[in-house]
């Protein structure tokens, strides 16, 4: 074995952590305030732009960010790669989280959020939006299951409960040793599951502006949306489990398991080539490099996209000397997220030009409050998670292969 | 343990299968179909006709129960701005001076009236997550709030802008567009409340292959005042609304929009992908394969620290 997760039990209230609480408590009061007076008392939403950052970062780009998850469960659940254990749980919990916060932020954005069941016993089949709505749910439960070891492992035999609830640990102790048993016996199905209904919806994500040929730029509105879509997804992962990483590992003071990182991003080059190469391919036999030159906001904003977030970070991890340096493999890998990040907003937002109104859309403070409200709190918990179960590989320890 | 090795072959088993089973049912997946009514109900708007005199709005506002508009229906300086429909109006009308000149050498207004223009395969019907939006066979796109959630999927879609939202309620808010009075028409066999009150007969209801027929005949009957283009004929796949004009429409705010259906590529690239979950049972499969060709046993006992050391 050759991770060795433990829970960190560090200091929980660092000056970092009171910063994401302000964040957390500003998006909460931001929240109260879309359900007290609408959507419209806290955004710029209209009938021209009926998506903004809600939808462009927190659920877009959000289950873009979350691929770190399947990536790394593909890799070492099903490839059977067991030396990049260490960076399994982190991740893992990196998707668990992510995804909640998708459907939190969609219980923000959508208008009758009482409602959010009803995909469940209404279907259309027709619809992209259908089908990456039951992906999703059905993903984020598999996350929960694939999670629920990590809760057998430290409190199976140790369930205390404080106060009157102390007559359920009997209960609770049962069901985590139910768990135990039967969880190792089914958790490949759910690993492959995991997996399929990730690609499922990544690519489908893309597949939800090709109803709208009139609206989206033609620099990003192509057929191959939902295969870009998967594709970058696929790409982000690896980089994302590096950031994540490197993130709490420094934060933490632990180990930065560079040793895992490093050979992690070799593949990276790998897939951020095709990603590169689809992107231009597509750009060439589709003709729309003749916006390039043309100075809107939407080109350059393609620009950035390709240049900072592509091609520098492909060049980047060409050298070995980067791929071996915790601070460089950190910036690569940071450009490449900020990239895929910046294509999900340029798609859902940037990139959409209403035909009729020309209506122009910057997000409100109040809806980047919620935004950075729901990122505060998913780091939060990540650090509240990482420091009382056992995700993150114990200081110090030995990582052999 | 062998247990568990038995299922776990058998689930592969039964992906194999699936796999087989795709692939003999890939000629089962269809090219894209229409399921536009055959001839349903339309609406022919001559923007010739139109004198800008705003009774549809109003009539649209009581038939519909809407609220009362802040300016009276009669004060027509409402059409110096360009107005779109809202949450508070399914249908407003708007003036234009597109350039032509009358013997006074004055500027001749065209009006022209914006609502839904009920396609005939309505991207919103398409895009909505639970089937809220539907078009039914007398040609009306209908709204059931019943089943939305009001995720604003269909007004991405919409490539008319039509669909509205009530931002501001923050419970039940609704999506507000143009019902081409359905309930009105179906039940009651009266005509959409625009309709039945123009003084000038601008708007003619009726089935839409009629509906072409007459637009065709006015236009060629008097090819110097029509452009010889029936809005709404071939747009977006074709709408129950159509609109004939004496100056080109892209002068009076109309915009171009694609002729194929916009449902046409999102729906082929989900029903090959997806019918019948042939993909996602492919690679499944294709997975499970893997991970029993290179994973072994442990590799099912992830996460277990116990069983694996």
């Amino acid at each position: 074995m050759s991770a060795n997760p433990q829970a960190i039990r560090a200091k929980f209230w660092t000056p970092g952590v009171l910063v994401m609480a302000f964040f957390m408590a500003a998006g909460a009061v931001t929240v109260l305030a879309r359900f007290i007076g609408g959507i419209g008392y806290v955004s710029n939403l209209s009938t021209a732009r009926p998506w903004g950052i809600w939808i462009g970062i927190d659920v877009a780009s959000g289950v873009a960010l979350a691929a770190g998850g399947f990536t790394t469960a593909f890799l070492a659940h099903i490839l059977g790669r067991h030396y990049y254990e260490p960076v399994i749980r982190p991740a893992l919990l990196t998707a668990m989280l992510g995804y909640t916060f998708v459907v939190l932020g969609l219980i923000v954005d959508i208008g009758r959020s009482w409602a959010i069941w009803k995909p469940l016993v209404y279907w259309n089949p027709h619809s992209v939006l259908f089908e990456v709505a039951m992906c999703v749910m059905f993903y984020l439960n598999v996350l929960y299951i694939e999670f629920l070891p990590i809760l057998v492992e430290q409190f199976k035999g140790r369930v205390k409960m404080p106060g009157p609830l102390a007559a359920l640990d009997g209960v609770a102790e049962n069901l985590l040793g139910l768990a135990d048993r039967i969880l190792p016996r089914i958790m490949w199905f759910f690993i492959i599951a995991g997996v399929v209904l990730s690609c499922m919806h990544q690519s489908s994500l893309g597949s939800l502006m090709l109803i709208a040929p009139t609206k989206l730029h033609p620099l990003w509105y192509t057929p191959i949306l939902p295969l870009l879509f998967l594709v970058s997804a696929v790409t982000v992962g690896y980089p994302m489990v590096v950031f994540e990483t490197t993130l709490a590992t420094a934060s933490l003071k632990l180990d930065p398991e560079m040793k895992i990182l490093s050979p992690l991003t070799r593949i990276t080059i790998f897939l951020l080539g095709t990603y590169l190469a689809l992107k231009i391919g597509d750009m060439v036999i589709r003709g729309t490099y003749v916006y390039l030159l043309d100075g809107t906001a939407q080109t350059n904003a393609f620009l950035v996209e390709m240049i900072c977030g592509i091609i520098i970070p492909w060049i980047m991890l060409l050298s070995p000397a980067v791929r071996r340096s915790r601070r460089r493999l950190f910036i690569a890998c940071a450009l490449i997220v900020g990239g895929v990040l910046l294509n999900r907003i340029n798609v859902f937002v940037v990139g959409y030009r209403p035909p009729v109104s020309e209506n122009y859309y910057f997000p409100s403070i109040s809806e980047m409050l919620i935004t950075i409200g729901f990122i505060s709190g998913l780091m939060f918990l990540y650090r509240f998670i990482a420091t009382y179960l056992p995700v993150l590989n114990r200081p110090g320890q030995e990582v052999s292969a | 343990m062998e247990l568990n090795r038995r299922v776990f072959l058998k689930c592969i088993g039964a992906a194999g299968a699936g796999v087989a089973g795709a692939a003999t049912d890939s000629t089962a997946v269809h090219a894209w179909e229409s399921r536009a009514p055959a001839d349903p109900l339309g609406c022919l708007v001559d923007l010739n006709r139109c004198i800008g005199c705003r009774k549809c709005e109003q009539a649209c506002q009581t038939v519909n129960k809407l609220p009362q508009p802040e300016q009276p229906f009669d004060d027509l300086t409402v059409l110096d701005k360009k107005r779109r429909p809202d949450e508070r109006a399914y249908t407003v009308v708007n003036r234009y001076y597109p350039g032509r000149r009358d013997e006074r050498d004055q500027l001749v207004p065209t009006f022209v009236k914006v609502q839904c223009m009920h396609c005939q395969d309505p991207a919103c019907a398409s895009a909505c997550i639970v089937g809220a939006l539907t078009k039914k066979e007398n040609g009306a796109v209908y709204y059931d709030i019943s089943k939305c959630i009001g995720c604003r999927y269909c007004m991405v879609a919409c490539p008319f802008e039509i669909p509205a939202y009530e931002y501001h309620n923050p419970v039940t808010p609704r999506v507000m567009k143009c019902t081409f009075c359905y309930e009105r028409v179906e039940n009651e066999g009266k005509l959409p409340g625009c309709v039945g009150i123009c003084p000038v007969e601008a708007m003619t209801f009726g089935r839409r292959s009629n509906l072409l027929k007459i637009a065709k005949k006015r236009i060629e009957s008097d090819p110097g005042s029509y452009v010889n283009h029936v809005y709404g004929e071939h747009e977006a796949g074709g709408t129950s609304w159509l609109y004939i004009s004496g100056v080109p429409f892209d002068r009076v705010g109309f915009i171009q929009v694609p002729h194929r259906p916009l449902t046409e590529l999102a729906e082929t690239i989900q029903s090959s992908l997806f019918s019948y979950l042939w993909s996602p049972i492919v690679l499944f499969g294709m997975l499970g394969g893997i991970m029993r060709a290179f994973g072994g046993k442990s590799d099912r006992d992830i996460n277990h620290k116990g069983e694996e050391s």
